[in-house]
C-alpha cells in the first residue's frame, strides 16, 4: 500500500481516545505485513516487532498513538437531542455543524445543532458557544434515541479525507494516522536496509487522554532508545513562527531538555547525510507528547521526538504533507540502522 | 418510502449534490432544463438566469407563478494570499463560526480545499473566549503561494459545501443546500399538471443575496397569483422558547403569515391552509417573522400579486449540514398539488377580490378576515 492509500485508510478507523478496541485489529492487520510479531496488550497498544540482524541486538522503541479526539454522550434529552462533552482537547469552536457517527448500539449518523445567534442572549453575544448548550440531532425521539444510544457511548467527527494541493491531505485524525503511518513506512524501509537492533514498533492509545498508552510501552518493552512520532504544529498566518513549522519542508526533530542530546545531534547529522528534509523544533518543556513519558521512564529512557507538521490541528480539517511523513519515516529507519556508523565516522561539526 | 417516494428522494438528493452559489447557478439550471424539457410546452432562460417553463392553460385567462430559487448560500472567493491561502467573503447569510473546519469545493473544477482555524492550543485566553471571527478563516487547498494557488483557482470564483446528503434517523434527510433544492424538487414535480390557468414555473437565481431573480420573473410573467415553494428556518431544539422555534421538524409544511419580506396575502394563505385541513394534510403556521423569500418581490411587481409562501422546515439552515424530515417534504408536495388543483375556483372566486372597482363589496370574503 502506498503512503497515501494508507493513510487513508487509517484515517477511516475510529478509535476515540479510550475506546480503540475495535481499531486494534485492523491496526494490528497492517502492521503484521512488515512485522516478525504482532501482539495487542492489555490497553489495546499495537506492539510489533521487528527483529534486527546483528549480534546482541538492542531494542529501539518507536511509537505513534493512534487514538483520536472525539466526544462522549452525556444525556439523552426529551426530544431525543444527544448532550455531550469531549473526549480529549477538542475546542468547541470547531463543533458547529458537523457531522459525527455516535457509536450506540450500531453506528449512528448525527449533526452537531446549536441555537442560531439570532436566539443567542445578548450579554453572551460575544462569547463562543458552549459546548454545553450544543446538542447532537440523531433524527429520533427520545424513546428510540434512548433505545440505541447510551450515556458513555463515544462520539467521532465524520470527515472524509481529502486530496489538496502538494501531496498535502487534509482530514480529520491526521493528528495521530500520519505519524501511524510513518511508522508502517519506518517499517517499510527497514525492511530494505539490513539493521542489527530490534525495534518495537508500537501504536498506542489514550494519548489525547494523558500519554497513557506510553506508560505501559515503556514499562513492558523496557527500551534502550525511544523515539515518538506525532505531529508539529503546521504554519499559520497568525501562529507563532516558532512554534509551528512549514509542510512539505520536512521532519520537524525536536531539540529540548528531556530529549537526549546525543541522539538528537546524531539524528540531525544522519538526515544531513542522507538528505532527508528536516526541521529544529525547539521545545523549551515536555513537548506535549509521548516523548515526556519515555524520557522519564523506568530510569529515564533516551528520546527523541520526530514530528509531522499539521495545521489546524484538533480540528476536522487537519493538513498534513505526505512528503514529510516520508520524511518522517526515512529518517526514523535510518537512524535506527545507521546511528552505530554514524559515531564510528565522528564528527568534525561536533557541537558539544 | 413508496417507489415515487424514493425517486423524488433520490432527484432530490441529486440536486443538492450540484453546486450552485448565488450568481453561479448553471450547474443547477442545466440539471432542471434537462428534467423538465419533454414536459414544459416552452422553456425559457431570461437574461438574469431564471429558468422559466410554461404549461399553457386550459383556457382561463389567469396566470399562476409558482417560485422556487435554484441558488444557495456560499463562499466567493475574493483575494488569494502570498502563502497561498484564499481569502473570501460569504454569499448569503452564513455564520463564520459554521464555517470553521467544513470541506468546500471552489470554482467550476470543485477544487477541494478546507477551512481552518488556530488550534486550540496556540490561541491565548483572549481568543479562547473570543467567538469565531470571520477575519481569521481562509480556504486552505494546500497550495504553497500565490502563483500556485492561481494555477487552479481565481478571484471571483465561487465555492460550495462540499457535503454529500445522508438518509438518517426516523425519516430524516441530511443535506447542503435543501434551501431550496428542496423547492426546486417540488417545482419539477409540479410541472407535470395540466390546470386551467396558464402556469409558470420560475426557478429563479440569487435569491440569497437579496431576491434578484424573482423581481425579474415576476416582471416577464405579470401573474395573478404566485406561490412559493422554500426550505425555511426550524428553531425546534430543545431549549428554545415556544414563540422562538420557527417551525418543527416533522410537523408538515409552513405556510408564511409574515416574514421581512412579506405580508401573505391572507386569502391564499387561508385557501392553501383550508385544502389541508380539508384533505387532512399536515401544515405549520411559521411562527417567527424573520427571514425573507421571492414571495417579498413577486408581491410587488406589476399590478402587485397575490402571494403565499409553502416551505419545507429545515433545520441548520445554511450550514453544511441541513437537516429535513422527508415526510414533510411529501406532505409540503402533496399540498401543492392540491392547491394548483383547486386553484382555479379560488382565482374565480374568492380571490378575485381586488379586480372588482373600488366601493364595491368584496365578493366571498369571509367574517374574520
Amino acid at each position: 500500500m502506498e503512503c497515501r492509500e494508507l493513510l487513508m485508510k487509517l484515517c477511516d478507523i475510529n478509535a476515540v481516545t479510550g475506546r480503540e478496541d475495535t481499531a486494534a485489529r485492523v491496526i494490528s492487520g497492517i502492521l503484521s505485513e512488515y512485522c516478525d510479531e504482532v501482539s495487542v496488550d492489555k490497553f489495546y497498544n499495537v506492539i510489533g516487532l521487528k527483529r534486527g540482524h546483528g549480534e546482541n541486538p538492542r531494542n529501539v522503541l518507536v511509537t505513534a498513538h493512534y487514538d483520536q479526539i472525539g466526544l462522549i454522550v452525556t444525556g439523552i434529552d426529551e426530544n431525543g437531542f444527544l448532550r455531550f462533552t469531549s473526549m480529549g482537547g477538542v475546542d468547541p469552536k470547531v463543533l458547529a455543524a458537523q457531522e459525527v457517527t455516535v457509536h450506540g448500539k450500531k453506528d449512528l449518523f448525527g449533526v452537531i445543532g446549536s441555537k442560531p445567534p439570532h436566539l443567542i442572549p445578548p450579554e453572551d453575544a460575544d462569547k463562543p458557544v458552549k459546548m454545553e448548550d450544543m446538542l447532537i440531532d440523531i433524527g429520533y425521539d427520545a424513546q428510540k434515541a434512548r433505545e440505541l444510544v447510551s450515556v458513555g457511548d463515544v462520539v467521532s467527527f465524520r470527515f472524509p479525507v481529502l486530496e489538496l494541493k502538494n501531496n498535502r491531505m487534509a482530514g480529520r485524525s491526521m493528528d495521530n494516522r500520519s505519524s501511524v503511518a510513518a511508522l508502517v513506512e519506518m517499517l517499510k524501509e527497514l525492511g530494505r536496509i539490513r539493521h542489527r537492533d530490534n525495534v518495537y514498533a508500537v501504536a498506542t492509545v489514550q494519548e489525547e487522554s494523558g500519554l497513557v498508552g506510553a506508560f505501559m510501552a515503556a514499562w513492558n518493552l523496557k527500551p534502550d532508545l525511544a523515539i515518538a512520532i506525532d505531529v508539529c504544529h503546521g504554519d499559520m498566518p497568525d501562529a507563532p513562527s516558532d512554534e509551528s513549522f512549514p509542510l512539505g519542508k520536512g521532519v520537524a526533530i525536536a531539540v529540548g531538555p528531556i530529549l537526549s542530546r546525543e541522539h538528537t545531534r546524531e539524528c540531525i547529522k544522519l538526515a544531513r547525510r542522507e538528505r532527508i528534509p528536516y526541521q529544529i523544533d525547539a521545545e523549551e518543556k515536555d513537548t506535549g507528547t509521548e516523548a515526556a513519558v519515555y524520557s522519564s521512564a523506568l530510569e529515564g529512557i533516551p528520546t527523541l521526538l520526530l514530528s509531522i507538521p499539521a495545521k489546524y490541528m484538533h480540528t476536522t480539517v487537519e493538513v498534513v504533507s505526505l512528503d514529510d511523513i516520508e520524511a518522517t519515516a526515512r529518517l526514523a529507519a535510518r537512524y535506527i540502522a545507521f546511528r552505530d556508523e554514524l559515531e564510528q565516522e565522528g564528527d568534525s561539526d561536533d557541537r558539544t | 418510502m413508496t417507489e415515487h417516494e424514493s425517486i423524488l428522494i433520490g432527484t432530490l438528493k441529486k440536486l443538492t449534490m450540484l453546486d450552485g452559489v448565488s450568481g453561479d447557478e448553471k450547474p443547477v439550471r442545466d440539471f432542471i432544463t434537462e428534467k423538465i424539457r419533454d414536459r414544459a410546452d416552452s422553456l425559457h432562460v431570461d437574461n438574469i438566469g431564471n429558468l422559466i417553463a410554461f404549461r399553457k392553460g386550459t383556457g382561463m385567462n389567469k396566470k399562476v407563478m409558482l417560485a422556487a430559487h435554484m441558488d444557495e448560500v456560499g463562499l466567493l472567493v475574493t483575494g488569494i494570499n502570498d502563502n497561498g491561502l484564499l481569502k473570501f467573503k460569504t454569499v448569503g447569510g452564513i455564520e463564520p463560526r459554521v464555517l470553521v473546519g467544513k470541506r468546500v469545493r471552489i470554482g467550476k473544477d470543485r477544487v477541494p480545499g478546507v477551512i481552518g482555524y488556530k488550534p486550540v492550543h496556540l490561541q491565548d485566553a483572549s481568543e479562547r473566549k473570543s467567538p469565531v471571527k470571520k477575519s481569521g478563516l481562509a480556504i486552505d487547498i494546500g497550495a504553497k503561494d500565490r502563483e500556485q494557488a492561481e494555477q487552479s483557482v481565481a478571484v471571483g470564483d465561487t465555492a460550495a459545501f462540499d457535503y454529500d446528503p445522508v438518509e438518517f434517523g426516523n425519516n430524516k434527510l441530511m443535506a447542503k443546500a435543501l434551501d431550496n433544492r428542496v423547492g426546486c424538487a417540488m417545482l419539477i414535480e409540479l410541472l407535470g399538471g395540466r390546470y386551467p390557468f396558464d402556469l409558470y414555473c420560475c426557478f429563479t437565481v440569487q435569491e440569497e443575496i437579496g431576491l434578484k431573480g424573482a423581481k425579474a420573473a415576476a416582471y416577464a410573467v405579470e401573474p395573478d397569483a404566485a406561490i412559493i415553494l422554500e426550505g425555511t428556518t426550524c428553531y425546534d431544539l430543545t431549549g428554545t422558547d415556544e414563540h422562538m422555534v420557527s417551525t418543527r421538524l416533522g410537523d408538515g409544511p409552513a405556510l408564511t403569515v409574515m416574514d421581512r419580506s412579506v405580508i401573505s396575502d391572507r386569502g391564499l394563505f387561508r385557501f392553501i391552509s383550508r385544502t389541508a385541513e380539508r384533505l387532512g394534510i399536515p401544515w405549520q403556521v411559521k411562527s417567527t417573522v424573520t427571514g425573507g423569500t421571492d414571495a417579498g418581490r413577486i408581491q410587488v411587481s406589476g399590478r402587485g400579486v397575490k402571494v403565499c409562501t409553502l416551505s419545507v422546515p429545515c433545520r441548520y439552515i445554511h450550514t453544511p449540514v441541513s437537516v429535513m424530515d422527508k415526510r414533510d417534504f411529501f406532505h409540503a408536495l402533496k399540498l401543492a398539488e392540491e392547491t394548483l388543483a383547486g386553484l382555479a375556483g379560488w382565482l374565480e372566486g374568492e380571490g378575485s377580490v381586488g379586480e372588482v372597482g373600488l366601493g364595491q363589496n368584496q365578493p366571498g370574503g369571509e367574517s374574520d378576515v
